[in-house]
């Protein structure tokens, strides 16, 4: 095993000051990510960060109605959170449809973020791959990339962002705030996980140092609903294929206001831009869910193996959407 | 209160070593640590297929705390194994990737893995040949397949018969490689000490890695202690000696200090076995009464360079049914890829998969119910052999179910059910595991105060093993429960055959009823008082076990279940699930049920999630962790229940026992894909039937 140290800051202004002081640094949350990438290797960090017991464990309203989440707040606490349960539901939802009872106690809101991708080259040092050993090649684009992208990839990474919790947050538009030594900046979630392109490596746009401080969620729009759907290999425990966090308000008849997301489908949360333009203002029927789900899929490029995700994710969007309007006039979903 | 002796046997009694398990307290083997233990981490190769040609381990030597790196240049050398998947670090072939090229030892776990990680190894590389395909240019019809059974039948005129069928089924089906994973990863540690060799392994067979060791080592056995008291479950993957034990041994050797090897879960796929992929072809010919006149089972498998292993597939086709006409054939050939092994019900799991949806798919073509089918079906004697069945209940297994499940409210169209975007099906299988029985010794001792100690080198993988032997010995000597004392899991007790083909009960179980039948005996005839050493009696099986059966001897059984096909996602979940078994009599009823659901659960796993890639450009399985293999969670298995019928078998052994370890898996992969069929109306040949098949096949 690499050694390593290990240090304990009290203040987020101790942890980015730590991180500056130390080369060869990471920041260390809930552990259930970054640990198992240090046994495999993938990741080799000199010294580790714990911000895990940082006072940022706390969710807190907002004026306005928004709510202001620890990056500390793990995952089963924030799921079980009454605010979340009853205004973000999608969000709750997302968060125990991810991993275990056991992880859920120990992963946090911004380590959740950061978590890396599954895709079993970039797990494996003993193979190329250009995220974690860039100029070496992606083996899956002609490989085993059934569980990776279709949307958004490059030549140089197929990779998929595994997070449930981010793809909630994305159809919330939430934003991520961000402390370093030059101070805070906040960026919207959808922003914050980056396309691989040429640079793989770089999987979202926080800077070398930068520590997370909170998610923020804006007010729900009003009368709007949200669910979570994921698909995946087994009942419980295991990532997903695809899965959809649509957020919905439907006034006599009509959107009044549709935020959709995938996930499973591509580097980062994928938030179906071209789909709610079609909905916006259109009548909360079916065929309308089909026709933007299929808009925004048209643009899809699947690989070899992985075709299926298109088809799956059009269900999962006119399932959770159809089901969401149906709440709201009564119908059986 | 103690339990009186004649309800023991049969009677739920709980794991004898229950209570340690739970508290931490029972040492696997990798929790035994003598004194200056080293730890030893292997390094696989990391091609698929060619020579080591240069290795750094003068750079590794000089890391913190690096004892010794072994490798083909200085590890001990080895006699001839018979099972060459141990013939370790002898020379510099690469035969598949993950093959073990050196092992790293050092003062800690931590530093071994340093310098195992370290090693830098040069290779000369040569082209790899993975894909298996039904026209393969090197597959040849091997001279037997694993269980010494001949690898070609023909019985009758198959051609004939079934040109001249009036309904004919003609099927591929497709299995994936699967892997054991057991929750205990393979591990030991060996010591040397006073020109003897002690081994912790995790094993299903003390005796076997004994013995193995004797031959690797050169030793007598009588030098060689092999243990295995704990086991955290084996599949198969255990039955014989494993890389880690050998590795321990020589590097114990090699340093002078006792060595710890213990698998990561990664390298566990390339080295301790799996069961290989099949492509079957299964052509049924039948009367329009659904009565079969002609069976056609066909298998295609692979094996590695290493070790010819044929999966016995098409071994369950001679058994079940009716079949005149006849023909039984398996064909081989030699890939680079890791070398496979025995895994639950090896043969009769895949074999039965292909058999039991080709009948289900015989029931549609027909318009018979599927049960109704195989009633018709049923041999008067065991269709390859002739012999008549010792005991055969597969029928009375199926009616009961019937009942038991609700068959009879089952609308046999298929496609019709739907709640929502749910489409509901149920399907039915049968199951059927053979009785093998190996001869074992057995000592039984009457001491002092009441105490009956049994020894015997019996393994208990997890399975109640150690607690129906006790139940065995409590009933034979008629005395309570809790005054037996059993001591498994150790070479130095009389000799026992391994934990394997659901034969350990049956085997360990008759000489621990000998040797107790026979103490009593003693005792009864004792004048006097208990002599203060006690009383021993030991007997060995050898006699009994020796003659050929004059019955053939299989354990039958019927699984039922249902399913609901969500049509968003194409996700497939057993909403129920019962198995009817008729396996003898049953010696214990809670463990023998875990014994069935477990079976069952881990055949929801092979149809509906398991499934192991062949990476086409590495040459190794691209899942290798059980993150990405995903074996059934507590969520897949909603509501699952095993009955069984009791079986009033002679011809068994004195407990009149067959097996059950294995026929819980068998049987079931099929039920689930023959009610996914119901469900749908599509008929999905290949598993595991993930959503993206499945959604696929919904159009």
């Amino acid at each position: 095993m690499k050694p390593f140290a290990y240090v304990r800051p009290g203040t987020a202004a101790e942890a980015v000051a730590a991180f500056a002081a130390h080369t060869g640094a990471q920041y260390l949350a809930g552990g259930t990510n970054l640990v198992d990438l240090m046994k495999l290797g993938v990741a080799t960090p000199d010294v580790l960060i714990d911000v895990s017991r940082l006072p940022l464990d706390t969710v807190e309203g907002v004026p306005g109605g928004g709510l202001l989440i620890g990056a500390a707040v793990r995952n089963s606490d924030l799921a079980a959170h009454p605010a979340v349960r009853t205004r973000y539901f999608a969000l709750s939802q997302a968060l125990l449809s991810g991993a275990s009872d056991q992880l859920r106690n120990a992963a946090t809101t911004g380590g959740n973020l950061l978590q890396r991708t599954r895709c079993t080259y970039f797990q494996d040092i003993s193979k190329p791959c250009n995220k974690r050993a860039p100029g070496t090649g992606c083996p899956a684009r002609e490989g085993v990339h059934r569980d990776l992208a279709v949307f958004g990839h490059s030549e140089h990474c197929v990779a998929t962002h595994p997070s449930d919790m981010a793809v909630a947050l994305a159809a919330f538009d939430a934003s991520v705030h961000l402390h370093s030594t030059d101070g805070d900046r906040s960026l919207p979630v959808t922003d914050f996980h980056r396309l691989p392109g040429d640079r793989p490596q770089v999987d979202t746009e926080i800077r070398v140092g930068e520590l997370i401080t909170n998610v923020e969620l804006p007010p729900v729009p009003p009368g709007a609903r949200s669910a979570y759907r994921k698909a995946r290999d087994r009942a419980s425990y295991a990532f997903a294929l695809v899965s959809v966090a649509a957020v919905l308000a439907v006034e006599d008849g009509r959107i009044r206001h549709a935020a959709l997301a995938f996930g499973g489908l591509a580097h980062r949360p994928w938030r179906a831009r071209r789909a709610e333009e079609l909905l916006a203002g259109a009548p909360a029927t079916p065929a309308t869910f089909a026709q933007a789900a299929e808009a925004e899929l048209a643009a899809a490029e699947p690989l070899r193996d992985n075709a299926f995700k298109v088809q799956l994710a059009r269900n999962l969007a006119v399932d959770v959407l159809s089901g969401l309007a149906g709440d709201d006039t009564g119908e059986q979903s | 209160m103690s339990r009186t002796a004649t309800t023991v046997l049969g009677a739920p009694a709980e794991r004898l070593e229950a209570r340690e398990k739970a508290a931490g307290h029972a040492r696997y083997a990798a929790e035994h640590t003598p004194s200056g233990c080293a730890y030893g981490w292997p390094v696989p190769a990391a091609v698929a297929r060619g020579r080591v040609t240069a290795l750094g381990t003068a750079d590794v030597l000089d890391m913190p705390g690096v004892i010794a790196v072994l490798t083909h240049e200085n590890a001990p050398r080895l006699g001839e194994p018979d099972d060459p998947t141990l013939r370790l670090l002898q020379d510099d072939r690469v035969p598949h990737r993950g093959w073990h090229i050196a092992l790293a030892v050092a003062d800690t776990l931590e530093n071994a893995r340093a310098a195992a990680a370290a090693l830098r190894v040069d290779y000369e590389t040569e082209e790899h040949d993975l894909r298996l395909t039904d026209r393969h240019p090197g597959l040849y019809t091997p001279e037997e397949v694993n269980g010494g059974f001949p690898a070609v039948r023909e019985r009758g005129d198959f051609d004939g018969a079934y040109d001249s069928a009036d309904v004919r089924v003609d099927a591929a089906y497709d299995l994936t490689a699967l892997h054991n994973h057991p929750m205990e990863p393979h591990a030991a540690t060996a010591h040397w000490h006073d020109g003897r060799l002690t081994v912790w392994d995790s094993s299903q067979g003390s005796g076997s890695v004994r013995d193995a060791l004797a031959q690797l080592f050169g030793l007598d056995r009588k030098q060689i202690t092999a243990v295995s008291e704990h086991v955290g479950g084996g599949f198969g993957s255990k039955g014989t000696a494993r890389p880690p034990v050998v590795l321990a041994a020589m590097a114990a050797r090699h340093t002078g200090r006792p060595v710890k090897v213990s698998l990561p879960r990664r390298q566990m796929p390339a080295v301790v076995g799996h069961r290989a992929p099949t492509l079957h072809r299964v052509r049924l010919g039948a009367g329009a009464d659904g009565r079969m006149t002609a069976l056609a089972h066909e298998v295609v498998t692979q094996t590695s360079r290493v070790r010819e292993f044929v999966e016995q597939a098409a071994v369950p086709a001679r058994v079940m049914y009716v079949s005149p006409n006849s023909r039984t054939v398996h064909r081989v050939t030699a890939l680079d890829v890791p070398t496979p092994s025995w895994m639950r019900a090896p043969g009769e799991t895949p074999g039965m998969y292909a058999l039991e949806c080709a009948m289900d798919e015989l029931a549609v073509a027909t318009g018979l119910d599927p049960i109704e089918l195989r009633l018709r079906n049923e041999p008067d004697t065991e269709p390859d052999s002739g012999l008549p069945f010792s005991s055969r209940h597969l029928g009375e297994c199926l009616r009961r179910g019937q009942d038991l499940f609700g068959w009879q409210r089952r609308d046999p169209r298929p496609g019709v059910t739907r709640e929502g975007d749910l489409m509901i099906g149920s399907g039915v299988a049968a199951a059927t595991y053979p009785v093998y029985i190996a001869p074992s010794s057995a000592s039984a001792h009457a001491g002092p105060g009441g105490v009956h100690r049994i020894r015997v080198n019996a393994t208990d993988i997890g399975t109640g093993a150690r607690t129906v032997l006790a139940q065995i010995a409590a009933q034979a000597l008629n005395v309570p429960l809790e005054s037996v004392i059993v001591e498994i899991g150790s070479s130095d007790l009389p000799k026992a055959p391994l934990a394997g083909g659901s034969s350990g009960t049956a085997s360990w179980g008759w000489a621990v009823h000998k040797a107790c039948s026979q103490l009593a005996g003693r005792l009864a005839d004792l004048s006097g008082e208990l002599p203060p050493e006690g009383v021993t009696v030991t007997a060995d099986t050898r006699e009994e076990t020796g003659a050929e059966p004059a019955h053939a001897r299989h354990a039958f059984g019927a699984v039922f279940c249902e399913v609901q096909v969500d049509t968003v996602t194409g996700e497939v979940g057993v909403r129920r699930m019962l198995g009817v078994y008729a396996a003898g009599r049953i010696l214990n009823a809670r463990t023998a049920r875990s014994q069935f659901i477990g079976g069952m659960t881990m055949g929801i796993g092979m149809a509906l999630m398991e499934g192991s890639t062949m990476d086409e450009r590495f040459g190794d399985f691209a899942e290798c962790d059980l993150a990405s293999y995903h074996v059934p969670v507590c969520a897949d298995v909603r509501s699952i229940e095993a009955q069984w019928i009791e079986e009033d078998d002679p011809h068994l052994n004195p407990m009149g026992s067959k097996g059950i370890g294995e026929i819980g898996i068998v049987g079931t992969a099929a039920a689930v894909a023959n009610a996914v069929r119901h469900a749908t109306g599509v008929r999905l040949r290949n598993l595991p039937l993930t959503p993206d098949k499945v959604l696929e096949s919904l159009g």
